[in-house]
């Protein structure tokens, strides 16, 4: 009668996205902080469309990783917080599947939207609707990746005043190497030339993050409920 | 710092820890549930370490600590489907009736962050006993309840010890109780 | 041999060691630091391609060394102290980020200052220094971890777990940096590597290398004496040793 890794899985998932959904303006506001900086960038240079287009990728890459961070804060805050946190470390699941569960659903409520509100922005952006294959491709990569990343910073700043911004110091410098690959893809793209390299990379390293990251979140977590 | 604690208890017992405040009750029940780990000294269950099958003990026992650890966005029903179901299917009937059970079956429906203390306190007693666990570690479970309230507590925690499972609870307040109590007194 | 791995892990006999060890550790590195230095900035030929600048690598290429190390130490100590709760590894992590620290913070100003006569600009996005600057990022990371927590053993725990992540991180900070300036190919043909090395300019680098790394471990052994001191200072032998 005892629930499989699987089950709980879903099970987790379902809770966090119910609770997500619960509280909608929560979802939306790293969305606009998003579309806020990448008009921040067209003001501050010029309306210049093929100027802005040297620019859009690691535009679109920056106020993507600083609207991440925004929402990472919160992943395992509210439920320290309020005493949930324990009951899932003692849930009988192991806090690796927990873990897994609520990144993924971060990802799916906050990477992923910004996955999807790209092309608009990328078009504002200047970017050629040839290279949206691989901009889209390379921010869910790249926004997946991220959220592993996080899930671990997060774990080890849940009862740290400010922790959002420490979150941000420790996160940033690990996240460098998505900008460079992430970036590049789409700067390939945009060229003409075969991002097909820096693509490989970028999976390579999302793959090699899913893997570890959640041991390092679920030990990080550990770490701060003792 | 706790130093120097030794405690054991089988099926049908129950251990009230007392003792004035900042003596480590709390934390004491912390080192018994495994979220901390002693610096000396190990916890066992049915003679193995805890450590060794971390899972399997967390599937045996039910943990309430002070704060009724409630996501107020959720229903009460919800919450504890939520973390009962994590540790063993329970059909949404058997939630309902255990939180009619501790008398708070109107609020099944209600987002937890409009119920009461009280109420809270008895959706997370709902909670312990739909777990069905043998090892139940109670963190001040009489807190912000009435006498009713408090009947209520006595009474389960009476029917769970009598019927062959085990209990560890920490209280201030003095617990009259049917079954036989051992009292553990923590002195600063 | 386990049973001095067993020692190692008490910090009384670590404080012992390490007292033991300060004037040894800092004799030796006074005199392959002296040594490099005289022979690398007076004696050694200059490199007909950078002329004197490129003696800027005695204490470049050194420092860059023992940055990307000591971060790999500090990342073993914790590991070790993670694993097996062994708190004198948290020790050792702790005295060891601030130096690691200090030789990145040199290699970056020493490579920003080779680079004046050798880019025409004190910064010019060169792969090893962008490197360096995010493990200077990482290293403010671990500290600042560290730092930020009320209770010191929840923060050495969570300061441990972030320079094992940040450890598999280096070398592909590194690969990621490299890549990314291959991209932007620009007029640097001259890199800070320094030209092929005779013996006559190899020897004075390996003597600075050596110096750096056992001046590491004499102020390694002082600052862990500190940090021991402060972890355990409940116990009774701190109040012997203060004593004494």
């Amino acid at each position: 009668m005892s629930v499989g890794a699987w089950e709980a899985f879903l099970l987790v998932l379902q809770r966090e996205l119910r609770l997500s959904f619960r509280r909608p303006d929560q979802l939306l506001q790293p969305l606009v902080f998003f579309l806020i900086v990448t008009t921040l960038f067209p003001l501050g240079l010029s309306v210049q469309l093929s100027l802005l287009r040297d620019m859009a990728p690691a535009v679109l890459w920056v106020a993507a990783l600083l609207s991440s961070l925004l929402s990472l804060d919160s992943l395992f805050k509210n439920d320290a917080d309020d005493g949930t946190l324990e009951q899932l470390a003692l849930s009988g699941q192991g806090l690796t599947v927990v873990v897994v569960a609520k990144t993924l659903a971060h990802w799916l409520v906050s990477g992923l939207a910004l996955v999807l509100v790209s092309p608009i922005v990328g078009t504002a952006l200047g970017i050629p609707t040839a290279a949206f294959a691989t901009m889209l491709l390379s921010l869910g990569l790249g926004t997946l990746t991220l959220s592993w990343l996080g899930a671990i910073g997060a774990g080890l700043t849940i009862g740290v005043r400010r922790g959002n911004v420490l979150l941000s110091l420790i996160v940033l410098p690990l996240a460098m190497p998505l900008l460079i690959f992430g970036a590049g893809a789409t700067d390939r793209a945009i060229a003409g030339s075969s991002a097909a390299g820096a693509v490989y990379f970028l999976a390579a390293l999302c793959v090699l993050t899913c893997t570890l990251a959640p041991f390092a979140a679920a030990a990080a977590l550990r770490i701060t409920l003792e | 710092m706790l130093q120097g604690v030794s405690v054991s208890l089988g099926p049908n017992e129950l251990v009230h820890i007392s003792g004035p405040n900042g003596t480590g009750k709390t934390t004491l029940l912390r080192v018994v549930t495994g979220l901390l780990r002693p610096e000396q000294g190990s916890v066992t269950w049915h003679g193995q370490s805890i450590v060794r099958d971390r899972l399997e003990y967390q599937r045996a026992m039910a943990y309430a600590a002070h704060e009724p650890a409630l996501k107020g966005d959720l229903t009460a029903v919800e919450n504890l489907r939520f973390s009962v179901g994590l540790k063993r299917r329970a059909p949404l009937k058997e939630l309902q009736s255990a939180l009619e059970v501790t008398g708070v079956g109107a609020c099944a429906d209600l987002p937890a962050r409009v119920l009461s203390a009280g109420q809270r306190r008895r959706v997370s007693l709902a909670r312990v006993l739909a777990m069905r666990a043998t090892l139940w570690l109670l963190d001040e479970p009489y807190a912000n309840l009435d006498a009713a309230g408090s009947d209520l507590v006595s009474r389960l925690l009476q029917s769970h010890v009598l019927a062959g499972g085990l209990a560890l609870v920490v209280a201030h307040r003095d617990l009259t109780l049917d079954c036989a109590v051992r009292r553990l007194e923590l002195q600063s | 041999m386990w049973t001095w791995f067993y020692k190692l892990a008490s910090p009384p006999y670590v404080y012992d060691v390490a007292a033991r060890l300060i004037p040894w550790l800092f004799g030796v590195a006074a005199l392959t630091i002296g040594y490099g230095l005289i022979d690398g900035l007076g004696i050694a030929p200059p490199d007909y391609q950078q002329g004197e600048a490129f003696r800027m690598i005695y204490v470049h290429v050194p420092a860059a060394i023992l940055s990307v190390t000591i971060y790999t130490l500090m990342a073993v100590a914790s590991a070790v102290a993670l694993i097996w709760r062994i708190k004198v590894g948290h020790a050792v992590a702790a005295a060891s980020a601030p130096i690691g620290a200090s030789f990145t913070l040199m290699t970056l100003v020493t490579g920003s200052l080779w680079g004046k006569p050798m880019w025409g600009t004190y910064w010019a996005w060169d792969p090893r220094l962008t490197s360096e600057l995010i493990l200077l990022f990482l290293y403010a990371g671990v500290m600042s971890l560290r730092a930020a927590f009320e209770d010191p053993a929840r923060g050495d725990r969570a300061a441990a777990l972030l320079s094992v992540v940040g450890v598999v991180n280096v070398p592909i900070v590194h690969f990621s940096v490299v890549w990314w300036n291959s991209l932007h190919q620009g007029s640097t043909i001259v890199t800070l590597e320094g030209p092929k090395m005779p013996g006559s300019m190899l020897w004075p680098l390996l003597s600075m290398w050596l110096g750096f790394m056992l001046f590491y471990g004499a102020v390694l052994c002082i600052r862990v004496q500190g940090e021991v001191l402060n972890r355990e200072r409940q116990s009774a032998w701190v109040r012997e040793a203060v004593r004494s």
